[in-house]
């Protein structure tokens, strides 16, 4: 691909990769519309370049980084990942980034540091959506310390080989495969280090059905609907039942980061 | 404006109507087959939700229209739009047993018990088929004017637990817009209705009165 980057076996699911178009297409980005359809329509005007990071919080070296600087900062890989919706839909993505434990790494996190909050951008101007009431803005997601530290946890900069449409969150995301995909924040401009576990745009909307970890989770029901099973975008059909969800969507290696915490408490 | 027109304009009217009345329908069928939906099943069950509530408030609509325009043919098309919010409603009760539960019945009622947002919808789809069923020339004749009458007027609860379906299911999202509209609407024809029975039990009353 033309970002150059290496596919990383260990962390790469075998399922069948979803077809570019479908990933491309079929978004939830509400800064662009609450339709499917609407990012792929409206995020033309999002501009990608120039872009900034600022680093800041409970760290020893606070840091603003451009995109050149984050696109070198650690050599990329090409993961695929299995994207579970809470919708109860999924796909199977390769994504191109690096571990986000790389940047924790040389920002030197303190003592204090006990959470990572990202914030997306919010502007109306490049974003149509933002303004509407259905959340509010801006988006703002985060992980625990150890979460945020976990290899698997992706500094994501591109897919399908390639810059990440603007769509899909460009330029800069994170993406969380054994959580539901809300907690993969997007089009990020901000990663604070704080000490207590921030407030998210999904569970501030709605706390009886969002929580803070929203781990995908089969034997946790979302209130309206089952969390048992998905439909894998593109490969099921009319004629299948749905495919059973799996704990941590399959990524058991993240449970020792739960062990001992009651999951249907802290959803 | 009067526009009286013949039985065989009415006729045709009603060919037209129901023609159009299929077209979200082959939409669907369209969009399936040639492959441009992402997510097929969920854009089935939101579309035959949609033209439930559509043809819902269309079915409210006619008694009001006829009454402020005075085209009484407008009663004709009345039975069509029914059985078509009925039609539209199958669509989405079947796209839920199908797409989510894979014709599970038993899986299926669970959810319906477990939800309420899927309970109120189930209770208003149920509610619609006894209308459906007697919507004949001949359930009206044997069930009586009157009897018939009491029972379609059914509708009146229909509609607003359709709303109340919708608002749930929107809710989380707080993407009031939509449930917002179309609970005004129903509101407003069923308040309308509501005018005139009360204007006419006080005319009545006034007549009585000056005997």
């Amino acid at each position: 691909g033309k970002l150059g980057a290496k596919l990383n076996p260990s962390y790469s699911a075998l399922d069948k990769q979803t077809a570019f178009k479908d990933a491309s297409t079929y978004n939830n980005f509400y800064e662009f519309g609450t339709g499917k359809d609407d990012p792929a329509h409206n995020a033309h005007t999002l501009k990608p370049r120039p872009w900034t990071v600022s680093i800041e919080g409970e760290i020893k070296k606070p840091l603003t980084l451009d995109l050149d600087q984050l696109l070198k900062l650690a050599p990329l890989e090409e993961r695929v990942y299995r994207l579970r919706c809470v919708e109860g839909w999924s796909m199977v993505i390769p994504w191109v980034g690096y571990s986000l434990s790389e940047l924790i790494k040389k920002v030197e996190p303190t003592g204090n540091a006990k959470y990572v909050e990202f914030i997306s951008l919010a502007d109306k101007a490049q974003m149509p959506g933002v303004g509407s009431r259905v959340l509010t803005w801006p988006y703002r997601e985060g992980l625990r310390m150890d979460e945020a530290m976990h290899p698997l946890a992706l500094l994501t900069l591109g897919m399908y080989g390639d810059v990440l449409p603007n769509q899909n969150g460009a330029p800069v995301r994170i993406v969380t495969p054994w959580k539901y995909g809300f907690k993969s924040a997007k089009s990020i401009v901000k990663i604070r280090f704080v000490k207590e576990q921030p407030r998210t745009a999904w569970n501030e909307a709605a706390p009886s059905e969002y929580g803070f970890y929203s781990n995908v989770n089969p034997d946790v029901d979302h209130p309206r609907w089952s969390q048992a099973s998905e439909r894998r975008i593109g490969e099921d059909g009319f004629l299948v039942r749905k495919r059973k969800t799996l704990m941590f969507n399959g990524y058991n290696d993240v449970a020792p980061l739960y062990a001992g915490m009651d999951l249907k408490k802290f959803f | 404006m009067a526009f009286n027109p013949t039985a065989k304009q009415v006729t045709a009217l009603k060919a037209v109507a129901f023609v159009l009345s299929l077209l979200p329908f082959f939409k669907l069928v369209w969009l399936t087959a040639s492959g441009q939906l992402v997510e097929p099943l969920q854009y089935i069950t939101r579309a035959t939700g949609d033209w439930t509530l559509y043809f819902l408030c269309i079915t409210l609509a006619v008694t009001p229209l006829r009454r402020l325009s005075k085209w009484n043919w407008l009663l004709k098309l009345r039975r069509m739009v029914g059985l078509y919010a009925f039609f539209y409603g199958l669509l989405h009760f079947t796209t839920f047993l199908w797409f989510d539960h894979f014709f599970d019945v038993q899986e299926m009622l669970k959810d319906v018990l477990k939800r309420p947002f899927i309970t109120v919808g189930f209770i208003a789809f149920v509610l619609l088929i006894p209308l459906a069923v007697t919507s004949t020339n001949g359930m009206v004749r044997r069930l009586g004017g009157k009897r018939w009458q009491w029972l379609h007027r059914l509708v009146y609860v229909i509609a607003p637990l359709g709303i109340l379906h919708y608002w749930w299911m929107k809710a989380a999202k707080h993407d009031f817009s939509q449930p917002i509209l179309f609970g005004l609407i129903v509101l407003a024809l069923l308040a309308v209705r509501v005018y005139w029975a009360r204007s006419k039990a006080a005319a009545n009353t006034r007549a009585v009165g000056s005997v």
